[in-house]
């Protein structure tokens, strides 16, 4: 356990030392909030800046109706349509209009004239224009009421409550999928990133040569469970690091700044207002609903639990070769589940208890990051119970494959090695 | 490995000998702990071979290297630690053998900013830190510069003054022929040879002697004698290698059979080098 732990402690302190390491746990912080402010800033100049389209209209039906709307002002255009095309191209404007004189039970024949190829929301906006158009239209030919028609119209919301755990709790699926993919997504991401560190240091063990020295002091499983939870603990040291700083970094400057920003004030009143209307509320209740410490503890076990299996995986592979680009042949069946489970988080959303959510969440492979998906919605307590157990299974497994191959792969060099090569090594004695 | 029952007397320098692939390196890692054996044990001082044992053995592997990005003080106390050193002795250590060896003033600079005789050193001073009682180098010269060969020569003979053993693993004889004075010779896993330097060497003797002389010999030697090799130099000298055929003549006889023909120069037993006795033994192993 000794050794262990000064393995561990070795590759803590190293790769914290690294100047690397500094910049990202500094900058990270500073610049996903940076990123995604300046975007947000960047969409609202657009937003302001954009100017309202200018359309030519010719219309041959005189059923359009050509009140502008917030991104588009409709010109009408008289004469035949080559002479409006013509006008057109010399004008400055963005598109033409056709609309020919057409039968309101089977419209057609109607073509935007444009510069550049229109985007999709473009056409979708006047389509729309259009269709209301001819809405308008039919409803004064069947003779509707166009103020009856608007009280035909209800809005209901549905408030959704969860019964399954003895409590009614009111339940948002957008919330609960938020977290779930969030969170997925974290631990997704956690595993590459910090797998591949695991891989790329056992590499750089082999490959100058330390291990030989290294292993006549400690057994290999000791040092290759060192390095795979010492990377574990730069990884949660970061993380901590991150929480903190952000933490620090919104209270100072909501605090340093607060008076001075305009946007504080409307916030407050937004708050206020939030008080009273019954939106607001239900948000409120939703947050206050939303079973944090659970999912924070399924986080963290989830999180351990498939850096775990994972970790021992990449450590077995990077045992396995001399280069990283050697390892690429091995990554592939690494990366499969780890794919499979974040492009069956869409899966998840739409039916957090169907098949396919079931069984992503219980293997092992995709279950950190499947059931990140199911929590928020309420999981069985069996399922989530044996998930946890198969995942427990599922390390203690890798584990002992990635060892077998590990202390054999390590001291290899120059051997080419394929799938045969190393489940020999897997089934060599001592 | 096949069947080899080695005994390495304590205090002795021993020469593990064999040609690239015999088994030499798989030996040393069933020493070190780093394979197992299928059958057969490993007894050090009586004792079976158990965890306790890493801490008394020191080793210099073949392939070898140090963590690059890692500060040289750092990298030698770790190593140390892992030799189950406590920290501040391994400490204390590290920086006297750097001081001794030249290098303290890298104590803070990393691996990869050393010179690579620099980083040898290194290697050297982690494998002698925790003061092993058994010291086992793998072809320890091989890309070694001169000046650092030398180092670890005289290091290794005053190690073994202070009562180490030491193994010494090489397919170089003449690092052999210097310092061990006990050998064994393994060849397709099977040990071939095993004794003392001079023992082994005694059994290789064949009475065969090397002689400068002026004048020729000619015809006027005896019977008992052969001529086996004869080589005409400047100045009338000539070098022959002469056996004695009967056993029951000494060295004496021959020389004073050569005195009444000719002007001896110099007159040395002609015995065979470790490296012939190498040869000789795997290409005999290998045919046979």
């Amino acid at each position: 356990m000794d050794k262990l732990f000064l393995v561990l402690q070795r590759e803590f302190m190293s790769r914290v030392k690294k100047r690397s390491f500094l910049l990202t746990t500094v900058l990270v912080p500073l610049i996903f909030p940076a990123l995604f402010g300046g975007l947000i800033v960047l969409m609202k100049k657009e937003d302001e800046s954009a100017k309202q389209q200018i359309i030519h209209v010719l219309d041959k039906s005189g059923k359009f109706n050509t009140e502008s709307t917030e991104k588009y002002s409709f010109v009408s255009v008289n004469g035949d349509l080559e002479t409006a095309k013509s006008a057109f191209t010399e004008s400055e404007d963005y598109g033409l209009l056709y609309i020919p004189n057409f039968d309101i039970e089977s419209p057609q024949g109607f073509t935007l004239y444009a510069k550049s190829n229109p985007n999709f929301s473009t056409i979708n906006s006047i389509e729309n224009k259009i269709e209301s158009s001819i809405r308008d239209e039919k409803l004064k030919v069947y003779e509707v009421d166009k103020e009856m028609l608007d009280r035909l119209k209800t809005s209901i919301d549905l408030k959704s409550l969860n019964i399954s755990e003895g409590e009614e709790k009111e339940s948002d699926a957008g919330v609960s999928f938020g977290i779930g993919y969030i969170t997925g997504f974290l631990i997704y991401i956690f595993m590459f990133a910090y797998g591949g560190q695991v891989m790329q240091g056992v590499i750089e063990e082999k490959s100058s040569k330390i291990v030989e020295v290294i292993v006549s002091t400690v057994k290999p499983f000791q040092l290759m469970m060192g390095k795979i939870l010492g990377v574990a603990s730069v990884g949660l040291f970061q993380v901590i690091i991150w929480v903190v700083l952000m933490g620090t970094l919104f209270t100072v400057v909501t605090g340093v700044l607060g008076l001075e920003m305009p946007q504080q004030a409307q916030l407050s009143e937004a708050a206020e207002m939030a008080q009273n209307s019954p939106e607001a509320e239900k948000a409120m209740r939703l947050f206050a609903s939303i079973p944090f410490t659970k999912i924070i503890l399924t986080f963290i076990f989830y999180f351990i639990g498939g850096y775990l299996l994972y970790g021992s995986l990449f450590a077995a592979v990077g045992s396995a070769v001399d280069t990283a680009s050697e390892a690429q042949q091995f990554m592939f069946p690494i990366m499969i589940p780890l794919i499979a489970g974040i492009v069956g988080m869409s899966s998840i959303i739409n039916n957090p208890d169907g098949n396919v959510s079931f069984w992503l969440s219980i293997i092992p492979f995709t279950s950190p990051i499947a059931m990140m998906g199911r929590i928020g919605f309420g999981v069985p307590a069996w399922e989530l119970a044996l998930s946890m157990v198969l995942l427990i299974l599922g390390f203690i497994g890798t584990v002992w494959l990635a060892g077998r191959i590990y202390r054999v792969g390590i001291l290899m060099h120059g051997t080419k090695v394929n799938y045969k090569v190393l489940a020999k090594w897997f089934m060599m004695k001592n | 490995m096949d069947n080899v029952d080695i005994s390495i007397p304590e205090g002795s320098i021993y020469g593990l000998l064999g040609p690239n692939g015999a088994g030499k390196t798989t030996f040393i890692r069933i020493i070190n702990q780093i394979i197992n054996t299928d059958e057969g044990e490993v007894r050090i001082n009586g004792d079976l071979l158990n965890a306790d044992h890493i801490s008394m053995i020191g080793y210099l592997p073949e392939e070898r290297g140090l963590y690059k990005k890692m500060k040289v003080g750092e990298q030698l106390v770790y190593l140390g630690q892992l030799r189950n050193l406590p920290r501040k002795e391994a400490i204390k250590r590290s920086k006297a053998w750097c001081e001794r060896l030249g290098i303290y003033e890298w104590w803070n600079k990393k691996i990869e900013d050393l010179s690579k005789g620099m980083a040898q050193k290194i290697q050297f001073i982690s494998t002698i830190l925790n003061e092993p009682k058994l010291i086992i180098l793998d072809e320890p010269f091989s890309g070694f510069d001169p000046v650092n060969a030398n180092l670890i020569k005289d290091e290794i003979l005053e190690l073994r003054e202070k009562g180490s053993t030491i193994i010494f693993s090489t397919h170089r004889m003449e690092s052999v022929e210097e310092l061990c004075d006990h050998i064994a010779l393994i060849n397709n896993s099977k040990k071939i040879l095993e004794g003392t330097k001079k023992a082994i060497k005694d059994s290789y003797r064949s009475n065969t002697f090397l002689v400068d002389h002026k004048g020729a010999v000619n015809g006027s030697l005896s019977n008992d004698f052969e001529v086996l090799g004869h080589e005409v130099l400047e100045d009338e000298m000539h070098k022959s290698i002469i056996q004695i055929k009967n056993g029951k003549l000494s060295p004496n006889d021959l020389l004073q059979n050569l005195i009444s023909t000719t002007e001896v120069h110099s007159f040395i037993e002609k015995v065979p080098s470790i490296n012939e006795i190498f040869i000789s033994k795997v290409e005999g192993g290998n045919n046979g």
